[in-house]
């Protein structure tokens, strides 16, 4: 009890004096998570498109697939992207181990299956009455596809949504790729994680407070862009 | 309708990119300094937790133009990143996994640099009675009295670091086959790192193994008191070694070098004779110069590298 309260004091106190380690840390957090779900937004969203708007054998299988990735644990997206991205590993040419490249390119793994999955989800749920009707307007492939992405926007900005809030909140992959170390590859996750087994628990807590301030402020802003 | 937000999107996409900016200069910056203006060490956690390896790293980069980076684990761990050639040095307490790693041809230019001593920490009222016992005598004794006693745990690291590893070499000294100890229902597999070891040992009220630098930095917060210390069989030794750059040709070797020379240096050790006896009474780790017999190397351990 006593730590929550701490915590939750903690928190206030190092946003309102501007901690610089904190600022560094969550700026670090932002800029590697914003990277993230931009690539996967621009891998994802087409790979999702085509895959809604094509027939093609074992298509229910795949999505299947896709679906089960979800459950992806975010320790084993880690430790896939240690082993190839070890020097002693296939990408070790890259030199991205422990460094903020390999966090992006770890969290973009995690996130890719979700992101299509749900851009997917989002193309098939459109009315089929849209469809039909769109279809007997006499609309190109390419108009067809567009007039569909424009009806589900909205769920395919929930798809990013997600993406980002599975990004930010990870910890698995970001602390074996990253590594956790001071000032190059710690973030807001890795920081809670390493705060919590010193046993500093308050901290913990008011930087996990501190996330979900930048999530819920993202969330708002996306939101805006959404009632626009 | 698509036009109001195309006005939305283009600003996102622009702000993505910028980011992608920081991000690449950054990451650039990371790489291009792998190889000569980097050095990282895969250490031990104790070095990290006490802060120690931020003085250090600021001595060292004032005297040399390098970033010095850690990434902090247990000895186990650490030696594994040596093997696949990620770091340059290691910093570790673990004789037996430190000459296999040099058996295999990945360690070079083994240097000890200080010493601690682990230390037996239980619950106050000691329901085992091994107050005073010395460290295998203690360990027999628990195993004993947790027979008839539901009231004794222990709790270990489990995690393969430097502590896990002399906690198990504890047990076969005692006597014990550690895989049946292992699976006695007394026995407590944390799989944690010291703090939460320590931590899960408090809620439990149980024994546990740790070193006297961890315990200087967390024993604040715990109830658990020390019950054998100071024992022979605990001395705790720290050492640095270098990844092999015949195994790991992208190491960077220079750096790693002077690191080694940096650690066993008169103002190194002048400073860890010091560090944290103003906050604990005694330092978070004893300087290795001249103490080689105390903690049973070779002299030549203690010397500086030539060339």
């Amino acid at each position: 009890m006593n730590d929550l309260l701490t915590g939750i004091e903690t928190a206030f106190l190092l946003i309102l004096t501007a901690d610089p380690e904190i600022l560094d840390i969550t700026s670090r957090t932002l800029t590697i998570t914003f990277m993230s779900v931009l690539i996967s937004t621009i891998c994802a969203l087409p790979l999702g498109t085509f895959i809604a708007f094509t027939e093609f054998r074992g298509k229910t299988t795949l999505i299947s697939i896709i679906q089960t990735l979800y459950a992806l644990p975010t320790v084993i997206v880690g430790l896939v992207c240690f082993m190839l991205l070890s020097r002693s590993g296939p990408l070790g040419f890259l030199g991205w181990m422990f460094t903020p490249y390999g966090m992006v390119f770890g969290q973009a793994i995690l996130i890719i299956p979700i992101m299509t999955g749900l851009t997917i989800t989002a193309l098939q749920m459109i009315d089929p009455l849209i469809t039909d009707t769109i279809r007997s307007l006499g609309a190109t492939r390419v108009q067809f596809v567009k007039t569909h992405i424009r009806e589900a926007r909205f769920a395919i900005m929930a798809a990013i949504i997600v993406g980002f809030s599975r990004a930010i909140s990870e910890v698995g992959t970001a602390i074996m790729v990253g590594g956790n170390i001071k000032g190059h590859t710690r973030v807001l996750t890795t920081a809670i994680s390493l705060q919590t087994s010193m046993g500093n628990f308050s901290l913990s807590l008011a930087l996990g407070l501190i996330l979900l301030a930048i999530a819920l402020i993202i969330n708002v802003c996306m939101g805006y862009v959404q009632s626009r | 309708m698509f036009r109001k937000h195309a006005l939305g999107f283009v600003a996102l996409f622009v702000f993505a990119i910028l980011l992608c900016g920081e991000v690449s200069a950054d990451s650039a910056h990371a790489l291009g300094e792998h190889d000569a203006h980097r050095l990282l060490i895969g250490t031990t956690t104790s070095l990290d937790a006490t802060k120690v390896l931020d003085t250090l790293a600021d001595m060292f980069e004032r005297e040399n133009n390098v970033d010095v980076q850690w990434v902090a684990v247990g000895t186990g761990q650490a030696l594994e990143y040596g093997r696949n050639c990620d770091v340059d040095l290691v910093m570790v307490h673990d004789r037996e996994a430190e000459d296999t790693f040099i058996e295999q041809g990945y360690g070079v230019d083994r240097r000890v640099f200080g010493y601690n001593y682990f230390l037996l920490v239980g619950p106050e009222n000691d329901p085992a009675h091994v107050s005073g016992m010395n460290g295998t005598a203690a360990f027999a004794a628990i195993q004993k009295a947790a027979q008839n006693n539901p009231a004794i745990i222990f709790v270990s690291r489990g995690d393969n670091s430097g502590t896990h590893s002399r906690e198990k070499l504890l047990w076969k000294e005692a006597g014990y086959d550690y895989t049946s100890i292992n699976s006695s229902p007394w026995y407590r597999e944390a799989g944690a790192g010291m703090g939460q070891t320590l931590a899960m040992a408090n809620e439990l009220s149980a024994y546990t193994l740790t070193d006297s630098a961890s315990w200087a930095t967390y024993q604040s917060n715990l109830s658990l008191v020390p019950v054998v210390e100071n024992d022979n069989a605990f001395m705790n030794v720290y050492a640095v070694m270098r990844v092999n750059d015949a195994v790991c040709p992208q190491v960077n070797t220079e750096m790693a070098k002077k690191w080694i020379n940096f650690m066993i240096s008169d103002k190194v050790q002048d400073l860890l004779q010091s560090y944290g006896s103003e906050k604990n009474g005694i330092p978070y780790f004893n300087p290795g110069r001249g103490n080689a017999s105390v903690m049973g190397v070779s002299d030549a351990e203690t010397k500086m590298l030539l060339g």
